[in-house]
């Protein structure tokens, strides 16, 4: 540190620090078409999002419908109703996963090292598997929507399908910020997929997605009444199916920008600082 | 544009031995622990030359090279690489450099073009230049006829060409290559060394680790010889090798069940360098280390009076054992893979 150039040498043309926001839409656009590529290299990577909305839609709706339905003071018919909403949260959440498991192969092969030593901003990695990672759990809501006509579901308000998919985005995405920083910290994808499993068990299954609380005892419902889970999923159905909506709205709002808030820059810090 | 902004830093052009300094490293150190990655390392490399950074396995080059490129924050010392300090100015400092990592760094999912597409693209090509670039380096490096196949069917010289071409596309004024050839056969090795050569013809600054002395000889003008985090010996190779004073004999007889018995005779005559004749069964020869004219007239004379017919004899460059006993008197650490053990598998999501 003892010479100091007062003029800059041309290289320091090219050495502004700073990104401008055209830059970091390039560096995710491109990283964005990457991500694309791996899907249409690799077709069986969809098979989740394809099959999962039809299998757990027959499933529940004919395995569970007729008993649940008739608990809900009606049928099979009512069930389908009820839980069609609630497939679109469950599959907001397992499908998250993929971007934890995405990033940890990343991180174990040398692909990142390179991203890393690229003057881009790291959120583009990050924002990129983010983004692909929606699109690809839009494709299975699509999926499960056709699905959900064809077993008998009625939507009431095609406006609150809009809704409903903004809304289970915005949580999807505020998800995603765990799962990136899990696939940041953890070893490897099987670890990420474990512990994506130990933590999305209990929250779908301890929620309003499946079956009504009311029959659950009074300390499950007091988990399950402020599960994200629970009121994105009651949210749905008051915004599809009709019913009060305002409030689960609010609490799965506040959620997503609460977990954002303080997973965003934790999956951020991390990432940045791996070594 | 340019003569409008303001750098927060200015570059940093420290210049002790004349002409400008590429890299400059002082003093870094980084432990893991117990282990000393780096203990102390001074380095510097002038514009336009190849460094060579020579070491066995776990000598600390791998980590190096990472401080320099970004990847890894040092725990004291400094580095600059064109002037730019790797703490404080690491995204300066991307622009202008190429890495080639030991483990390939290439997305093996994508196609060739893709790959290298995607990096002009994060290197703020337009999408014309980005894939005029791509076409441009895949004929350079000979990977036209690959270009649309996943990186993943390569071979492993192609895929370390397509590694080297990725780390091409910025134009990078400094390149670092960790162990280009380690792990490649003979052939491919060469092909990867005329590479590295071409690159050196455009006037880039390389800083190149690796095991071979040969490879050191081949490609680098300058040495720097690190074992257990510190660098114990460095200058020019010529240099070097003068210090070092061995050559390899390599034997070959013509009928292997001779090599034995040739390498026992060899023993008890005491005829050897440093380190000791080993036999290289895949080639059938006797590797002999040798100090001196005399000595190789000695060996030529026990083979000779012994009988035995020789398919050949050539003398080589030291080899690291022998650069090492010299320079440190210890061996150097045997060669192993202490790469983490692979976590790739595919994951159903
Ligand atoms: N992430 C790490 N954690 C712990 N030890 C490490 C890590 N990376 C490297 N080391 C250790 O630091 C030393 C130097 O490693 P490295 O720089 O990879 O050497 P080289 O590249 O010369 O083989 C080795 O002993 C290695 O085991
Ligand atoms: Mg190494």
């Amino acid at each position: 540190m003892s010479a100091v150039t007062a003029t800059a040498p041309t290289a320091d043309v090219k050495g502004d620090a700073r990104i401008p926001l055209r830059g970091h839409l390039r560096h995710t656009g491109a990283l964005i078409r990457r991500n694309l590529l791996w899907i249409r290299q690799d077709p069986e990577s969809m098979f989740d999002a394809l099959l999962m909305p039809v299998v757990f839609t027959l499933l529940f709706v004919y395995v569970f419908g007729g008993s649940i339905g008739l608990a809900l003071g009606g049928g099979q018919d009512r069930y389908v109703q009820y839980v069609i909403p609630g497939m679109i949260a469950m599959m907001s959440m397992t499908l998250s996963q993929g971007v934890g498991t995405g990033f940890s192969q990343d991180f174990n092969s040398g692909v990142m090292d390179r991203f890393r030593s690229l003057p881009i901003g790291r959120g583009s990695v990050l924002f990129a598997k983010i983004a692909v990672e929606l699109a690809r759990m839009l494709f299975a809501t699509a999926v499960l929507m056709v699905v959900a006509v064809l077993v008998g579901f009625h939507i009431t308000h095609w406006g609150g399908l809009l809704a409903t998919v903004a809304l289970s985005a915005a949580f999807a995405s505020s998800i995603m910020w765990v799962f990136l920083t899990l696939g940041v910290v953890l070893k490897n994808a099987q670890s990420v997929q474990a512990m994506g499993f130990l933590v999305l068990f209990p929250l779908q299954f301890g929620s309003s997605i499946f079956a009504p609380t009311k029959s659950m005892p009074g300390w499950l419902q007091s988990f399950t009444d402020y599960n994200p889970l629970s009121t994105l999923a009651d949210s749905a159905r008051g915004l599809m199916v009709g019913g009060p909506v305002a409030h689960d709205l609010w609490v799965t709002l506040a959620w997503s920008a609460g977990i954002t808030a303080v997973m965003a820059p934790v999956a951020i810090h991390k990432f940045r600082t791996k070594s | 544009m340019a003569g409008a902004t303001v750098f927060p830093m200015t570059r940093n052009d420290n210049n002790p031995g004349g002409g400008r300094n590429a890299v400059t490293v002082r003093g870094l150190v980084k432990h893991y622990g117990e282990t000393k990655a780096l203990d102390g390392v001074d380095l510097d490399v002038r514009e336009g030359t190849v460094m060579g950074v020579l070491g066995p396995n776990g000598a600390g080059k791998t980590t190096l090279v990472r401080i320099l490129s970004t990847l890894l924050a040092p725990d004291s010392g400094h580095a600059t690489v064109a002037g730019y300090d790797v703490v404080r100015q690491p995204r300066q400092l991307r622009r202008v450099i190429g890495l080639t990592g030991q483990y390939a760094s290439v997305d093996e999912k994508l196609p060739g073009w893709e790959n290298l597409y995607m990096i002009g693209r994060l290197l703020d090509l337009s999408r014309k230049d980005a894939r005029a670039r791509a076409d441009e380096l895949l004929e350079r490096f000979s990977l036209t006829d690959a270009a649309r196949r996943p990186a993943s069917t390569y071979s492993g010289g192609m895929r370390r060409r397509l590694d080297l071409a990725a780390s091409m596309i910025g134009r990078p004024t400094v390149l670092f290559l960790d162990e280009p050839t380690t792990g490649l056969d003979p052939r491919t090795r060469n092909e990867v060394w005329d590479e590295v050569q071409a690159m050196v013809g455009d006037g880039v600054t390389v800083l190149l680790t690796t095991q071979y002395m040969e490879e050191a000889e081949q490609l680098a003008s300058e040495l720097t010889v690190v074992d257990r985090g510190k660098v114990i010996a460095g200058g020019g190779i010529e240099e070097l090798k003068a210090k070092v004073g061995g050559r390899t004999l390599r034997v070959r007889p013509a009928d292997p069940r001779e090599l034995s018995p040739l390498a026992g005779m060899l023993d008890e005559l005491g005829i050897t360098g440093l380190a000791s004749t080993t036999v290289d069964a895949e080639t059938g020869s006797l590797l002999v280390p040798i100090l001196s004219d005399e000595q190789l007239t000695a060996v030529v004379g026990a083979v000779t009076a012994r009988g035995i017919t020789i398919a050949s004899i050539t003398t080589e460059l030291p080899s690291l054992d022998e650069v090492f006993l010299s320079l440190t008197g210890h061996r150097a650490s045997a060669p192993q893979d202490t790469r983490p053990a692979e976590s790739r598998e595919e994951v159903a999501v």
